[in-house]
């Protein structure tokens, strides 16, 4: 029984033609894997290097050195909330934006709330720095977000 | 001086629609004619030989003198990178040009491609500009429905592909071969050069890597004329014959301790200091400044007493600053202390580094370490010494790195230090007899 539907496969089949090595495929096949399974499991990783024709290792080194990526025991929540603390964003409350988040959700960064629905991570400048503090909701940002706009966030977000 | 109006920004300060139909009806893709019409790959890259074009993604190396070191007459395929990586801290701008104007961003490519024979092109995004990754793909689908992108573009003998390759979160991918690393599939870990991409970049191939600013400006440097190009900015130091010139529009992005974040695009040139108060509006809260990064935090910091340093390419060099960068400037005010500014600095680095080199990741992780026992109020005077060294010996320059991450990450901790020493003393005697845990902040 594999981990990966046919769906997904024909997913990341569908970027083999657009390079010249099978091998540039596989941040694309991670992407698609994590966006379905919140996670990228070993079973996974064999079967995206089966399809590549890669070693697995060669897929798990790749994975490992890109911070987005989980494992199957660290699987992400419903809706990841990265947190900026780079220099913009730190110079006007970022820090603290992450502590208030992390306390309301009563989690570590990386961690997941109870509920399973907001995974809360730090993230190194997310470019949204005319707005800072800012966050990310998974790959979009959300600007200005001063320590009054948190409540309602999380709520959103919880939905 | 007649008011500036820009170029690059032009349709975004307008909130005209982002769409082909509309750029089209704006003059979009005019160049792009002209240059299929009119102009030999060859005249496109002498054109931007001639206009003085430097590389907006930072290092600020003439675009046209790049795109000649590709091999004549090769087989091909050449590939065509575009670094839309901007992970630069405090940098924006990219990513406004890509959201707000897609077109002006894939006209540049599609030019830049027709002048290096490239077929392909990847533009590799950062994940984290979603909205972007969203718009660039719409706006290239309708460049294939209408004969703008694909085979015999416009009805030339041309063709070309472009493929949208999101990253991963990854600051070292904004190099230029580490994102060539990344692009293939393996761990973002930069090459050592030589050889160039040009000779061999992705996929073994010839490869230009350009930035999407960059690209921008070629759509207006066809388009307008060089001489367009060349009427704005800052021409060369005649004393300086290393001094290529810092000419045309230029993206300033303004954050940090200011009443008006933005981004703002100028002649190339205008003060650090004009830029805070004309267009930044101001210091907030009615402070002063302390000092500002110029150019993101690589790039080193300035004291207040600066701030007049013209930003071209050559100004923030002339203050100890490693050079203009991204011209993303952050300020921080005078209640700012610089030991939780270092301390953020170190932190980025420390988590960036790609790991290749020992003495960027050993030399960053330490930074990070003493910065933070200084802020807990536990440095020693001989900390800054240490810190001192370290900067000094990590990177590209000192020869001890592959890449230019470490002097970046090594600059500002010098710069900090070396222009805001008497700060550092003092707030390592006080915190030697004071309670140590108010000093901390609460952080």
């Amino acid at each position: 029984m594999s981990v990966l539907t046919d769906e997904l496969r024909q997913k990341i089949l569908a970027y083999v033609p657009r390079y010249p090595s099978k091998q540039a495929v596989t941040l694309p096949a991670l992407h698609i894997v994590q966006d379905a399974l919140r996670c990228v499991p070993l079973e996974a990783i064999r079967e995206i290097a089966d399809l590549l024709d890669l070693s697995p290792a060669e897929v798990h080194d790749t994975m490992s050195f890109y911070g987005i990526f989980r494992d199957k025991e660290h699987p992400l929540g419903k809706k990841r909330l990265w947190v900026c603390r780079s220099l913009a964003c730190g110079l006007r409350g970022g820090d603290e934006l992450l502590d208030t988040v992390c306390k309301k959700l009563k989690v570590h960064p990386g961690g997941t709330s109870d509920d399973g629905k907001i995974t809360v991570e730090f993230a190194e400048c997310i470019g949204a720095c005319e707005g800072a503090p800012a966050v990310l909701i998974d790959d979009e940002a959300r600007l200005n977000l001063t320590p009054d706009k948190v409540d309602a966030l999380l709520e959103e977000l919880r939905r | 001086m007649a008011e500036f109006e820009p170029v690059l920004l032009r349709r975004i300060a307008k909130k005209a629609s982002p769409w082909l139909e509309a750029y089209r009806a704006d003059g979009g893709y005019r160049a792009l004619q002209k240059a299929l019409d009119e102009m030999s790959p060859g005249q496109v890259v002498d054109a931007v030989k001639a206009s003085g074009l430097r590389g907006r993604g930072g290092a600020g190396f003439p675009t046209g003198l790049k795109w000649t070191f590709l091999p004549k007459d090769h087989p091909g395929p050449i590939y065509m990178c575009i670094n839309a990586d901007e992970s630069e801290p405090c940098t924006f701008n990219n990513r406004i040009l890509m959201e707000e104007d897609p077109h002006q961003v894939l006209e540049g490519i599609i030019l830049s491609c027709y002048a290096t024979r490239a077929a392909t092109a990847y533009l590799y995004l950062r994940y984290e500009y979603g909205r972007g990754y969203r718009v660039l793909q719409q706006a290239i689908d309708e460049l294939y429905n209408n004969n703008l992108l694909g085979r015999n573009i416009l009805g030339k003998d041309f063709h070309l592909d472009i493929f949208l390759h999101r990253g991963a979160g990854a600051y070292i991918c904004g190099e230029e071969t580490g994102l060539i690393e990344s692009l293939e599939g393996k761990r973002a870990w930069p090459r050592i050069k030589p050889p160039f991409p040009a000779v061999e970049g992705a996929f073994r191939k010839p490869t230009v890597v350009n930035n999407i600013e960059t690209v921008a400006c070629v759509t207006h440097i066809i388009d307008r004329g060089v001489e367009w190009f060349k009427s704005m900015g800052v021409p060369p130091d005649p004393k300086n014959p290393r001094d290529a010139g810092s000419y045309g529009p230029k993206l300033y992005c303004i954050s940090g301790h200011v009443n008006n974040p933005c981004c703002v695009e100028l002649p190339m040139g205008i003060t650090l200091r004009d830029l805070v108060d004309k267009h930044g509006g101001g210091v907030w809260k009615g402070r002063k400044a302390k000092g500002a990064i110029p150019g993101g935090i690589s790039m080193g910091i300035m004291t207040e007493a600066e701030f007049d340093t013209p930003l071209d390419f050559a100004g923030p060099g002339k203050v100890g600053c490693l050079g203009l960068g991204t011209a993303a400037v952050t300020v921080f005010d005078e209640e700012t202390s610089i030991v939780d500014v270092l301390h953020n600095i170190c932190r980025f680095f420390s988590h960036e580094s790609c790991g290749q080199c020992t003495p960027c990741r050993e030399g960053t992780g330490w930074m990070l370490k003493i910065a933070e026992r200084l802020r807990r109020g536990q440095g020693r005077l001989e900390d800054l010494k240490i810190l001192e060294e370290v900067g000094d010996k990590i990177g590209i320059m000192p020869g001890t790195t592959i890449c230019g991450l470490a002097d970046g990450a090594g600059w500002p901790v010098k710069n900090a230090i070396r222009k805001f020493r008497p700060e550092f003393e003092q707030y390592i005697r006080s915190a030697e007899k004071s309670s140590l845990l108010e000093l901390v902040g609460g952080h």
